[in-house]
């Protein structure tokens, strides 16, 4: 799963999850005492005639104008780009 | 804490030029000086923000201009909400150095109604967590009680109000992360129905519960404070058109004869005698209000926290993925990009982070979906049926907010789900989308404040809060 998650952890760390998370799911398995064939599952909170975007809005033109202060934020920027590691071998 | 501020006293004292709007965010900035080394309530002050809009508010009152309703009023706002040219680090190592480029909504509309942005409050890491002590900062002290947590994961905004280092302040619920604090802290605190609240610049822990909401030293304040940020948001697809009601105008409304259902399951095993105690004395005090008080039936409320940990978990790993070291925040550096991600993610989350990034890839992963999150998905349904069925009956639930007081700092950090079903009362309402407030009600010994937590109907915020200020004038605080 840390593999899955792109989480480096270290071999204590991966010991105590195992043990905790084993006991969080032996806990959530009580959740096989309902029987729910029959309802529909829960994946939207609103109604649909709760919000506006029920329909599509207007595709309308703002300015935008954040690229440079949103580069600031990036460890290792190189105007106008983010930079990387090589992904893609020649 | 005799003379504390409240919205109110602060328009009064600026409109009669009794205090100026710089001289009261002076006046919360020394204290804050004084006193933030033992609470650690705050992580970030943004002064000159601070002064620059006090100031504005100033040249209004000398303009003999017409103020709005927040002028001056010294605001606190949790860290996980975003704030132009303000650290903003989600209690979190991973964005320790985060400055946003844009303000939340909610945070605008304070600015737009005169409020005075004090600085950022302490939580836990990504607001996961129902003590504060998941916060990479450190802890928050429980002014309210020396050496108990504050409660989580707004801990640092409860605590900040608590101790007069704010007049209101800004947290946000997931699972309880306001209700619960806002009890610890011997506060009122509320969230108001999914939607109801712009999430806009709120960065995201689990997408289908997240909501913001008012911490405050009363209930008017509560109201006043969500009036102002409540409403449509053309930012944010998930907030409602549904009309916003004059909170304040609606909060004198008389609540007798109101019904007000106190379902069984909500005082099971695990409950601290001395909170039953309290919750059973402020049941008796809606009774004296005129309040017709009737037993009913949740029968789903005990699977509540098992569902909440199958969707926020899922949800939060799903959202969590944006953290990969090249855009924003910590990057530590690697060879290949994967190993960029894994090395940053692994240096830059804190225990519980990673704990609920394995448990939700987990309960998402092929081959358990259908058996956990679809599971979990439909038992939510459940649990939003069993409020709709009660609130046929009736126009209000009343609860507690938490089964036991605030507890010692240190006393669960190592039990991870006896941490989590701290929250068994609050999720409910959470995975319903229902409003709900927690309101003072008494203090175990004198020293230990109790939280009653009272729910209304999706877009009920009228009432719950008309009922929890009709309780606060009765006394509720002291029961």
């Amino acid at each position: 799963m840390a593999e899955l998650a792109y989480l480096d952890l270290t071999e204590a760390e991966l010991e105590t999850y195992r043990v905790q998370i084993d006991e969080i799911l032996e806990y959530i398995g009580k959740l096989n005492e309902l029987d729910t064939a029959n309802v529909e599952p829960m994946a939207q909170v609103l109604a649909d005639d709760q919000t506006a975007d029920a329909t599509l809005r207007e595709d309308i033109v703002v300015p935008c104008a954040v690229a440079g202060d949103i580069l600031k934020q990036a460890p290792d920027p190189e105007p106008p780009y983010f930079r990387v590691p090589k992904v893609i071998e020649r | 804490m005799s003379a504390a501020w409240t919205i109110s006293s602060v328009r009064e004292a600026i409109a009669a030029n009794k205090i100026s709007a710089r001289e009261l965010a002076v006046e919360h900035f020394r204290r804050i000086a004084a006193r933030n080394g033992e609470l650690n309530a705050y992580l970030t002050l943004s002064e000159e923000r601070a002064y620059a809009q006090a100031d504005k508010i100033d040249a209004a009152v000398a303009a003999g201009k017409q103020l709005p309703a927040l002028a001056g009023v010294p605001i606190a706002v949790k860290d996980v909400i975003s704030t132009r040219g303000v650290r903003t680090t989600c209690g979190s190592k991973i964005l320790n150095n985060y400055v946003p480029p844009y303000d939340a909504t909610a945070v605008t509309r304070l600015e737009a109604a005169g409020a005075v942005i004090l600085g950022k409050t302490n939580c836990d890491e990504f607001a996961m967590g129902s003590s504060n002590e998941n916060s990479a900062y450190g802890p928050v002290q429980n002014p309210a009680a020396a050496g108990t947590v504050p409660g989580g994961s707004s801990g640092g905004s409860a605590a900040a109000v608590a101790a007069d280092l704010a007049v209101a302040s800004l947290g946000t619920d997931t699972g309880g992360s306001i209700r619960q604090p806002g009890a610890f802290c011997g506060i009122p605190a509320m969230m108001g129905s999914y939607g109801r609240v712009s999430r806009y610049g709120l960065i995201a822990f689990a997408s289908s519960l997240d909501r913001i909401g008012p911490l405050a030293r009363n209930v008017a304040d509560v109201a006043a404070v969500l009036k102002v940020m409540a409403g449509r948001d053309a930012n944010d697809s998930t907030s409602t058109t549904a009309p916003v009601e004059d909170y304040s105008a609606e909060l004198k409304k008389p609540v007798k004869g109101m019904k007000i259902g106190v379902p069984k399951e909500y005082f099971g095993e695990g409950m601290d005698s001395g909170v039953r105690g309290k919750i059973t004395a402020g049941i008796e005090l809606l009774r004296k209000l005129g309040c017709r008080v009737m037993d009913i039936q949740m029968p789903h409320t005990d699977y509540a926290i098992a569902t909440y940990y199958i969707i926020a978990t899922a949800e939060a790993s799903s959202n969590l993925a944006r953290y990969d070291g090249v855009r924003y925040g910590l990057g530590e550096e690697a060879d290949t990009l994967v190993a960029t991600y894994r090395k940053t993610r692994g240096a830059g989350f804190g225990p519980e982070v990673k704990r609920r990034i394995v448990l939700g890839t987990y309960v998402l992963s092929a081959g358990y979906y259908d058996a956990y999150y679809l599971k979990g998905q439909k038992v939510r349904a459940l649990i939003a049926q069993d409020f709709r069925n009660a609130f046929q009956k009736v126009d209000a639930i009343v609860t507690p907010t938490s089964p036991v007081p605030p507890f010692n700092l240190g006393e669960r950090t190592n039990d991870p789900l006896q941490m989590y079903l701290a929250d068994i009362y609050t999720v409910t309402g959470s995975l319903a989308g229902l409003p709900g407030i927690s309101v003072p009600c008494g203090k175990i010994r004198g020293k230990l404040p109790v939280g009653l937590q009272i729910f209304g109907p999706a877009f009920g915020e009228a009432r719950v809060l008309q009922l929890a200020h009709a309780f606060e004038e009765a006394g509720g605080a002291t029961v």
